[in-house]
């Protein structure tokens, strides 16, 4: 319990700390590792030529993220009529689903629930408790696939030095959450839907262009040549709404210490390396650490480790298997 | 972070003495950072905040879709998902853009361009609302001016016959004006023949003689009246709206559209009228007021 209170602290802000106590089996597997260098390099080699790296999750996760956002697209286009609505609420074959920060806006502002509303965000609260929280934001969040894009060419930029990453405090999220609750609750208007790129490209998708992708344009721009992924990381109270939600979620990236060669790729591609601080060596506190629940779940860290020290994992469920 | 594999049998501690020079390079940094992250906070804030320019000036007063709550109460209710748009058979109602500030994403209707003709006959935009912004039935702690309430419930033209033939619906949206009388054909004891619109014109309305469910453009459902009386005769609501007759200045006889308080401000006065602007409009979110 105190690792989780911990993983949570670290998701609202705080910089993860070094663990004080390892587990046996942990400790042996960080001595094991202080083996001369040359061992370690051979060992090392050895893994790669396994040639773990891939795209495979990258493509999945991209390909459910298109077809969950084109669903909704061709369902007013096309008349289908299978799921209704945009992502702030919808109705997938007549049940309702009602994004969960959307339905925080509104119920904060407006102060009265009807029980359609109740009935759509308690559906999509247990969906994604089921599915992993923040696997919202990577699988079907339109902003985080364009934002990946923009990341590339940011990513570019640093590489011929054109650019910089500037970092900001994590806890600005968590600031914004509480924020825009306040804000929403006394004001009585959903303030934060009025810039949320989320909303306005899923309803850009169904119902056409409008002023307001000018924004989220600024917003990408701002990413590219300012600071990386910074609404996703620093700003969007939509990824700490759901990253509460999932730190009751048995889908999970599952971190195994006796696979890593502590080469740092998976903090390179990740939206939220904090996450990761266990690869760090002789931070991993068991042989087999969980992933945090600001994780999105997006799979990147597991398609680009060379050993295949990261990999996905359902509580329960992995052992059975 | 790129550096950890080179770490190697090195211990993981700083050499004795190296942090002390580094600590007030951090010490700095992380103040930039402070600062950084305090500016970006004051300007994602202020910028969110700055939305309610737009709604505090009403520079756009929108036309709700029926049912719609009192506008404060409708800005906070309203999803911003559009399944009201998405269920309207005559595509009556739009979503609004980023420079309605907290308005964006919240439906309106452009009653001139497409009004509501109610000719889903349920009012579908009700029905899909899964906040309750659009509703049969209002609670009772949100406040209802006078003159919104309907005396009685609307009924609508098209299910005179039904067993039930009223429109679910509590109160008014707007209520219908003549606002250039000057302008208007029947005052002017005119006729019309042709298309109300003009062959340009891309609003629909369902005509009970043509198809129940099917609503038809209405360049394609011309008009040939020896009086204009479009008005009255295409309002979808009974007893919202009569044609008065009264002797012309010069001496003839005249008539003239009368707005009765049935009007429910559904708009298709305002589409239908063939002057170019409009003689007759809605008055958005306007109270029933006995002339």
């Amino acid at each position: 319990m105190a690792t989780m209170i911990e993983r949570i602290k670290v998701m609202l802000g705080s910089e993860p700390q070094k663990p004080t106590e390892f587990s046996p089996e942990a400790k042996e597997w960080h001595a094991m590792k202080r083996m001369n260098k040359a061992d370690f390099e051979a060992l090392k080699e050895h893994a790669r030529q396994h040639n773990l790296v891939t795209h495979k999750w990258r493509n999945r996760r991209w390909a459910v993220l298109l077809v969950a956002n084109l669903l909704f697209t061709f369902s007013f286009w096309l008349d289908i009529q299978m799921l209704e609505g945009a992502l702030t609420a919808s109705r997938f074959v007549g049940f309702h689903l009602i994004d969960l920060n959307s339905a925080l806006q509104v119920m904060l502002a407006h102060k009265h629930i009807i029980v359609n509303l109740f009935i759509g965000t308690a559906t999509v609260f247990f969906l994604w408790v089921l599915l992993g929280g923040r696997s919202f934001c990577s699988w079907v969040c339109p902003y985080h696939l364009v934002a990946e894009w923009f990341e590339w060419l940011h990513l570019k930029l640093v590489d011929k030095k054109l650019v910089s990453d500037r970092q900001f405090h994590r806890g600005a999220r968590t600031v914004f959450w509480v924020l825009f609750s306040v804000l929403a609750l006394v004001s009585g208007y959903t303030i934060f839907e009025t810039l949320s790129p989320t909303g306005i490209l899923s309803r850009a998708l169904i119902y056409g262009p409008s002023l307001a992708l000018g924004w989220v344009l600024l917003l990408l721009l701002f990413e590219v040549f300012y600071s990386r992924r910074a609404w996703c990381r620093y700003v969007c109270p939509i990824g700490l709404t759901y990253g509460m939600v999932g730190t009751l979620s048995p889908v999970r990236i599952m971190y195994r210490l006796e696979h890593c060669f502590h080469e740092g790729d998976c903090k390179k591609v990740c939206l939220v390396p904090h996450v990761l601080d266990m690869v760090v060596k002789g931070r991993a506190e068991h042989t087999h650490v969980p992933v945090g629940p600001d994780c999105t779940r997006c799979g990147l860290c597991v398609d680009v480790c060379p050993s295949g020290a990261l990999q996905f994992d359902v509580k329960g469920l992995s052992k059975m298997l | 972070m790129s550096d950890q594999a080179d770490n190697g049998d090195d211990d993981l501690k700083p050499p004795p003495g190296a942090q002390r020079p580094k600590a007030p390079v951090r010490k700095a940094a992380n103040r930039r950072k402070f600062i950084r992250t305090a500016a970006l906070t004051c300007g994602v804030v202020g910028l969110s905040l700055a939305g309610w320019m737009p709604v505090a000036q009403a520079q756009k007063k929108r036309l709700r879709p029926p049912g719609a709550l009192e506008e404060h109460d409708f800005l906070s209710s309203c999803i911003k998902c559009g399944q009201c748009v998405q269920v309207c058979p005559v595509a009556a109602i739009k979503l609004a853009d980023i420079d309605e500030g907290f308005g964006i994403g919240v439906p309106y209707i452009d009653a001139r361009e497409q009004a509501c003709d109610f000719s889903c006959d349920a009012v579908q935009c009700i029905l899909a609302c899964p906040t309750g912004a659009l509703t049969y039935k209002k609670p009772e702690f949100l406040k209802l001016r006078d003159g919104m309430k309907m005396a009685k419930d609307p009924v609508l033209k098209a299910k005179a016959k039904d067993a039930e033939p009223t429109l679910n619906l509590k109160e008014r949206i707007g209520v219908a004006r003549l606002a250039r009388p000057d302008a208007c054909l029947a005052v002017k004891g005119e006729g019309f023949k042709g298309q109300a619109r003009g062959a340009a014109f891309k609003g629909r309305m369902r005509y009970m003689d043509v198809d129940r469910w099917k609503p038809v453009p209405v360049k394609d459902h011309p008009y040939e009246r020896d009086v204009c009386d479009l008005c009255v005769t295409e309002c979808p609501i009974q007893d919202a709206i009569k044609l008065e007759a009264f002797p012309g200045p010069d001496g003839l006889k005249k008539y003239r559209p009368v707005v009765l308080e049935q009007c429910v401000g559904c708009g298709v006065c305002e589409m239908i009228c063939p002057v170019e602007p409009t003689a007759i409009v809605v008055d958005i979110r306007k109270e029933w007021k006995e002339a």
